[in-house]
């Protein structure tokens, strides 16, 4: 009865009994190795040269290895290779109840935890049938809005570090300190909060929160000024990004591309907006898409101004948040024994970096059957073979920095 | 609660302050009283050397004091370079060793000391050794022609400028030996960027020196602050109007560029590169990259300095503050726009960057040395 066990790269294996024992014995086969193959030697020739970029690079955002196939400064051929920080986040999850996942959907994406945390929350609510109130609702939009501010702060700063311009990073991170501040007085915790729980939220906002979220978006926009002054128009900035790594739409839609990055290539389309969740639609503010005003649509300008400006429109959210913040207690719904019937569930949401989703199968115990993660990132980082073909070893960084991808979700 | 440490920092505070004032203070009338100190010097060397051996003698001791001077420049320069950095980038810097961090290099440079000094087993060893040398020796011997004040100068050659120019690229061969010779494809990337860097922009930096050198008509260097004497309208920068201006453009982009700084930081792209053609090295000979940097820096800005802002002429006819003083202060005001773009610009990429020197700088260049040479007749 040897049986073929698809997608965990073991081949056909054959069961033995031996004394009562089931011996197994696996024949290795490791399929990426043949989908992916590495540059070969007969693969370049005369000037060639192969250029491994990573595992341990200072500008790959993470443990991202890539292959580049170079003449002289120019890419012939880039190939990613993932899997450094592969934690075995869905196999973990068939294996732990379900509110016990929610921490390690934090370490997903570690940039935003707050908006993967919610996503898996709301996909396990969508599940059981769970209606949270207006507060828990209106608490969720204020974080996940921040922690958008947070993380496209660490994104637009590193990515003038790829460019090569320090200073604007240290601005950006002066007031992402400020954000996570904020996280960890609500919460306790900095990086990885543990704080969209099933049915609610794990605290209450503390007295004086608001009205120092209300100051920090307040000179928030201050900031932003700042970076747009230092970087954004700068015009050594603007020559190296906005005519490299060019997405056209119809590729970005192709690879099913998602968040700024799909944006950026100038299309219109945001999950708050098409299929509003916790309450988005009640919320007024701006899907800003790539302007193309250096160069072509889909430049790595265009999707790095995306998060600049989707920066403003979260300040608004958060504003008319803080306005409308409601009276409620956010542990009402929380369910004292996570236990969903029989069925699944798949949901999404518009995290910093685009189209996350869950989706969970439960066979009706308390431990689920299947938890798959949709991660935006993984897609950016599919297209990256094809926009960064034929740029500068100088354009890799840019382009990669553009994508804003986080390892922590692509490898998972 | 004031915590011991506190207490003590309180205590030592005003010490430290007065020490800081007399300190500067110090430096200030050592280094206006250089000339003064030369003369004393040379009084000595007279009364008791033997007269065949006082030119060498004389300019043994210059060089002692010249490599004693780079030596010491860049323990300051770093710590001012770190301030300047997190000033712009609204933070503190150092300012746990000493007095806001005034001893910071010094650990910094005990550490490197004491650090394992690795060679990559692959690598060409001699050379590897070698390319730290040749960059610190091309920088420092650049200085044997620097006039630090009238009379002040270690070697007063008649072709002054030109030597500058030819023992500067010196360093070129030792960027490229160090990034062959480290067996790394990202040092090799650098170092063949730094060549490539170096090389274009020689050649508007040299036309732009040929702009200077036809209003003076000599290539020496002490002519050409002498040439610049009057006051401040006579310095070259504001003389034919705009010419030398966009000369000193020019020339200051080019000296940017020579001493590998954003925004043409390309052979030591960091987040490209790693670390580019050092990227390989530890320990002191990571050291003397940097001491060669730092040199150079030095370097590019004097010459700026006596080219363009009059060396050590005053702002006044009339000399009220010594030479060599302003001297200094031009260089160090140079130095800390140096360090003040570097922290301000992203980086060019390198075809960008050869599309700036070959399209822009040198056709602007060759246009104004016609001009400058057409009004010098």
């Amino acid at each position: 009865m040897p049986t073929k066990r698809d997608g965990l790269g073991l081949g056909p294996q054959a069961i033995e009994q031996r004394d009562g024992l089931a011996i197994v014995t696996v024949e290795k086969q490791i399929p990426w190795s043949e989908e992916i193959p590495t540059f070969s030697i007969e693969a370049y020739q005369g000037d060639d040269m192969i250029l491994n970029m990573g595992p341990q690079h200072p500008s790959t955002h993470g443990v991202l290895r890539v292959e580049l196939l170079t003449d002289g400064e120019v890419v012939k051929e880039a190939r990613p290779h993932i899997g450094y920080l592969h934690r075995n986040f869905e196999k973990h999850a068939e294996n732990i109840d379900y509110p016990g996942i929610i921490p390690f959907t934090d370490r997903m994406d570690y940039v935003a935890s707050m908006a993967n945390s919610l996503t898996y929350a709301l996909t396990i609510e969508k599940l059981m049938g769970i209606q949270v109130n207006d507060r828990v609702n209106t608490i969720r939009v204020l974080m996940a809005e921040l922690q958008r501010i947070a993380s496209h702060l660490l994104s637009v700063g590193t990515y003038g570090i790829d460019i090569g311009a320090f200073t604007p990073f240290l601005h950006c991170f002066r007031d992402r300190e400020m954000v996570l501040d904020l996280f960890e007085w609500l919460c306790g915790a900095r990086l990885l909060y543990n704080y969209n729980w099933i049915g609610g939220v794990s605290h209450d906002l503390p007295d004086g929160w608001v009205e120092k979220c209300r100051h920090f978006v307040d000179q928030f926009g201050h900031t932003i000024d700042e970076v747009d002054e230092l970087l954004s128009f700068n015009k050594i900035f603007t020559k190296r990004t906005a005519t490299v790594g060019i997405l056209p739409p119809d590729l970005a839609v192709n690879y099913a591309i998602s968040g700024p990055n799909l944006r950026g290539s100038g299309i219109k389309w945001d999950i708050r907006k098409e299929e509003p969740y916790c309450g988005y639609e009640n919320y007024d503010f701006e899907v800003p898409i790539g302007t193309a005003e250096h160069g072509p649509i889909g430049s790595c300008w265009d999707r790095y101004y995306v998060r600049v400006i989707e920066m403003r429109e979260s300040c608004k959210i958060i504003l008319q948040a803080l306005d409308r913040l409601p009276k409620g207690d956010v542990h009402e719904h929380v369910p004292k024994r996570v236990k969903p019937a029989k069925g699944e569930a798949y949901f999404r949401t518009e995290t910093p970096r685009g189209e996350l989703a869950y989706y969970v199968v439960s066979d009706g115990g308390l431990i689920p059957s299947r938890v798959k993660g949709r991660s935006p990132c993984f897609v950016a980082m599919s297209v990256f073979e094809e926009i960064a073909r034929g740029e500068m070893i100088a354009d890799m960084v840019a382009i990669i920095g553009s994508l804003d991808i986080v390892l922590g979700e692509i490898d998972r | 609660m004031i915590t011991r440490q506190r207490q003590i920092e309180m205590k030592i505070l005003p010490v430290v302050s007065v020490g800081v004032v007399i300190g500067v203070a110090g430096l200030v009338i050592a280094i206006g009283a250089l000339p003064t100190i030369a003369g004393l010097v040379a009084g000595v060397i007279e009364s008791y050397v033997p007269e065949e051996l006082r030119p060498a003698v004389g300019r043994g001791l210059g060089v002692a004091a010249i490599v004693g001077f780079l030596s010491q420049f860049p323990i300051f320069a770093i710590w001012f370079e770190r301030k300047v950095a997190a000033h712009t980038q609204d933070r503190l810097g150092p300012m746990r060793v000493g007095w806001h961090g005034v001893l910071q290099s010094f650990a910094d440079g005990i550490k490197l000391l004491f650090k394992e000094d690795i060679i990559p087993a692959e690598g060409d060893k001699p050379l590897f050794r070698l390319a730290p040398y040749l960059v610190v020796a091309g920088t420092f011997a650049a200085f044997a022609v620097i006039p630090w004040a009238d009379g002040l100068v270690v070697s007063d050659l008649n072709i002054g400028l030109m030597y500058i120019v030819a023992i500067g690229s010196f360093n070129t061969i030792g960027i490229l030996m160090a990034g062959w010779a480290s067996n790394n494809k990202y040092s090799l990337f650098g170092g063949m960027r730094s060549a490539a860097q170096l090389i274009s922009y020689e050649i508007p930096a040299v036309i732009t020196i040929l702009v200077v050198i036809v209003q003076v008509g000599s290539l020496n260097l002490q002519d050409v602050v002498v040439a610049q004497q009057g006051g401040v309208f006579n310095w070259f920068l504001f003389q034919m109007f705009p010419v030398n201006l966009i000369a000193f453009v020019v020339f200051f982009i080019c000296g940017l560029a020579e001493t590998n700084r954003t925004p043409f930081d390309l052979p030591e792209a960091e987040s490209e590169l790693v670390a580019g053609f050092h990227t390989e090295y530890s320990g002191m000979r990571f050291a003397f990259f940097f001491l060669a940097e730092y040199g150079a820096m030095f370097l590019v800005s004097a010459l700026t300095a006596v080219l363009f802002l009059g060396g050590w002429q005053g702002f006044l006819a009339e000399p009220l503050i010594p030479g060599s003083l302003l001297f200094v202060a031009k260089t160090m005001f140079l130095v800390f726009v140096l360090m003040w773009i570097r922290w301000t610009l992203p980086r060019l990429r390198v075809d960008q960057l050869m599309a700036m020197c070959w399209k822009y700088l040198i056709p602007i260049a060759f246009v104004l040395l016609l001009v400058a040479s057409f009004f010098s007749l």
